[in-house]
């Protein structure tokens, strides 16, 4: 991102947020709300997909948030989805409209998407791993012809707790993409399938080599993807992941996202399997 | 080699002229032991301290910090950064801390560059202090190959007696003698003395690692499922002292405040121990090092090996302060050395049978 986004970077503090307004809430479950932010200036579409940004009240605290809105549709603003989980992220959920938050970033290395292209892609996102995904997902839709197959595999704990289900509406009606959704606990209008992701695998055919797979999600869930990706036989530098750790600076410093010798807030959050692999605390 | 002669009875003088332009930062005793504090006299200075309780480390990186300010009582809050560049300096630093900085340097430098630590850094003149005895019981800065001050100094001294030499490193060194004419230039006898301490320190040292110290990442990898994490983990009481003093921790939390009129307030940084068990916890109650046998790894990883790994230099410099502060006496030395013992216990009998 240029402009107002990267005065973050070049400010006299690598620690001082810009201030920006809130231009809409979207209300996704009891948990999750969408923030919609607006940019002073038009950003640009050089951020990419998997990027962070550290969010911020002043006087409550910072948080590291996926950018949610893909680069395509990030012009005059971005969208963060947040889970309220402590401090920071219920005081954002106490913010209304017009109010400001504190924006740093963004931050770290994201999905390398130009090298995706002409493959099939398979987004495997669990719970709220289909905030970040997200950003992938819709930049890849608005450069459809790009591609081959979509597949998005998304799993969520109970019906009522699928993000964005006006966009999973879409997806579902769209020729050119395949989703299949699950949840480990259906209610009585559910009537789709029951059962963690990984009962969502046996429902599809890839080319695995012509495979690029993506997934996002709670910590336990990535051995139990991982075994599915590699048993189809997709080669471990295609399946991407975006990994979590507590992050306090964002830009290398404070020492919370250290994995082996790595900071995940400077080499991630996106790393393929191929690159974690050998690292010892990575999953 | 610039150098100039300081007599012992000029200290005085020379911190006068000093405190007109700088905070002077210096070792002094505390209770029974010493510290890095104000000095406002060379009575407070005391040059022959063996070691101090929290390395020089406190001055460039506090152990609390202001990021920046902020005001919301208008329409748009107002943030203000907020930068500490008094002009400071930090006299007689030993070896090994001044290796640590070298390490804080490329840390806080290396991409990003967090402008709190460069401006400090800036205003910060470094005056190193050549060790002639070993400092404590604990340190084993010989065989971590951190005896010998880095090219970092801005001056460093010499005790020869009752003259310090004083070696310029820098413009910003030079500067600490202008206006003072105390000192004299080195003479070629001088060299002579000085040569005759640098050559009759080194048998003051011992070398405590049972290996050369080049091994140590290699070990290290070697090592990641030894029973020694196991072992210190359970002698391990979680108590962060052992990174609260260490020259090459900086690990830090953020954290906000507000004034009572909850309007204003700031943005603060605060030292924070990877051995505390929240280090690594995230949302959802995940704890990527759940053990304290896991952090004990982790924490000898990062000196042994991460830290060469990432900024090309030794991540622990020998300084002994954690195996001092430990209660359960968990030390570096002892622990690598173990390490090295179970690790090639065929070449060890070797040895013995040789013996
Ligand atoms: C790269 C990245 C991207 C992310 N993207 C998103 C996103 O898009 N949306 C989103 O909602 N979240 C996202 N997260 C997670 C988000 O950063 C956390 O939920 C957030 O930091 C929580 O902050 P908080 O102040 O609200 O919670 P905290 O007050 O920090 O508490 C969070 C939880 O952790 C526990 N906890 C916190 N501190 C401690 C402690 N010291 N000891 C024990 N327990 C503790 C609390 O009990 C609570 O359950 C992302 C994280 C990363 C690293
Ligand atoms: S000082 Fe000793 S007891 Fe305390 S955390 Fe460090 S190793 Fe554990
Ligand atoms: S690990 Fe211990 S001995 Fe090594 S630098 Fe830190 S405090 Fe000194
Ligand atoms: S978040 Fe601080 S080092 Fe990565």
């Amino acid at each position: 991102m240029t402009n107002e986004m990267q005065m973050t970077l070049e400010a006299p503090s690598i620690y001082q947020p810009i201030m920006l307004s809130i231009l809409e809430i979207t209300p996704m479950t009891d948990l999750e709300k969408v923030f919609k932010i607006g940019l002073p200036h038009p950003m640009s579409q050089d951020h990419k997909p998997g990027q962070f940004m550290q969010i911020s009240v002043l006087g409550v605290g910072e948080a590291p948030i996926s950018i949610s809105s893909s680069p395509s549709r990030s012009k005059n603003s971005f969208e963060i989805c947040v889970r309220r989980v402590g401090a920071l992220t219920n005081a954002l959920h106490a913010l209304s409209p017009g109010d400001v938050v504190g924006v740093r970033g963004p931050f770290g290395r994201g999905f390398p998407i130009e090298r995706f292209r002409g493959k099939d892609i398979l987004f495997a996102p669990g719970g709220l791993g289909l905030a970040p995904l997200r950003s992938v997902i819709n930049e890849v839709l608005d450069d459809r012809s790009n591609y081959g197959r979509i597949i998005i595999l998304y799993g969520a704990r109970q019906p009522k707790e699928m993000l964005f289900r006006d966009e999973l509406q879409e997806w579902a009606t769209r020729e050119d993409v395949e989703l299949h959704l699950t949840v480990d606990e259906a209610d009585e209008k559910w009537k789709g399938n029951v059962g963690v992701i990984t009962t969502l695998f046996s429902k599809i055919q890839v080319s695995p080599r012509n495979t690029v797979a993506i997934t996002c999600g709670p910590p336990v869930m990535y051995r139990f993807v991982l075994m599915e990706l590699l048993g189809m036989g997709i080669p471990e530098g295609n399946i991407w992941l975006s990994l979590e750790r507590r992050m306090k600076c964002g830009v290398g410093k404070c020492g919370h996202c250290q994995m082996d010798h790595i900071y995940v807030c400077q080499d991630g959050p996106a790393f393929s399997y191929a690159e974690i692999r050998h690292l010892e605390e990575a999953l | 080699m610039t150098a100039k002669i300081l007599p012992k009875h000029a200290m005085q003088g020379w911190i006068e002229t000093l405190r007109e332009h700088y905070r002077i930062i210096g070792p002094k005793p505390a209770q029974s032991q010493y510290v890095f504090g104000d000095i406002h006299s060379a009575d407070d200075l005391d040059l022959s301290y063996p070691t101090s309780i929290l390395p020089p480390k406190k001055v460039l990186l506090p152990q609390r910090e202001d990021l920046f300010r902020f005001d919301s009582m208008g329409d748009t809050p107002i943030v203000e950064p907020t930068f500490d560049d008094e002009p400071t300096v930090i006299l007689g630093i030993h070896a090994c801390d001044m290796h640590s900085i070298a390490l804080l340097d490329r840390v806080f430098e290396k991409g990003t560059t967090d402008q709190h630590y460069q401006t400090r850094r800036e205003n910060t003149t470094l005056v190193s202090l050549e060790c002639t005895t070993s400092c404590s019981e604990f340190s084993f800065c010989k065989s971590m190959g951190t005896l010998s001050v880095p090219e970092n100094f801005d001056l460093h001294m010499t005790d020869l007696g009752d003259e310090y030499l004083l070696e310029i490193g820098s413009k910003k060194g030079e500067n600490l003698l202008r206006g003072f004419n105390e000192v004299r230039e080195a003479t070629d006898a001088d060299f002579e003395r000085l040569n005759k301490v640098m050559s009759e320190k080194w048998s003051h040292f011992t070398y405590r690692l049972d290996f050369d110290v080049t091994e140590l990442p290699a070990l290290l990898s070697l090592s990641y499922d030894s029973k020694v994490w196991e072992e210190l983990g359970d002698r391990c009481l979680a108590c962060g002292a052992c990174n609260i003093v260490c020259p090459t921790c900086y690990c830090f939390d953020v954290r906000d405040e507000v004034d009572f009129s909850l309007r204003s307030g700031g943005r603060f940084r605060v030292w924070d121990s990877c051995q505390l068990d929240r280090f690594a916890i995230v949302a959802g109650g995940h704890d990527f090092r759940d053990t304290r046998a896991a952090r004990q790894r982790h924490r000898f990883f990062r000196k042994g090996k991460y830290l060469t790994d990432q900024y090309g230099v030794v991540g622990c410099v020998g300084c002994g302060r954690c195996a001092q502060a430990c209660l359960v006496h968990i030390s570096p030395v002892d622990t690598f050395n173990e390490l090295h013992r179970r690790r090639v216990p065929s070449a060890a009998a070797q040895e013995e049978a040789l013996a």
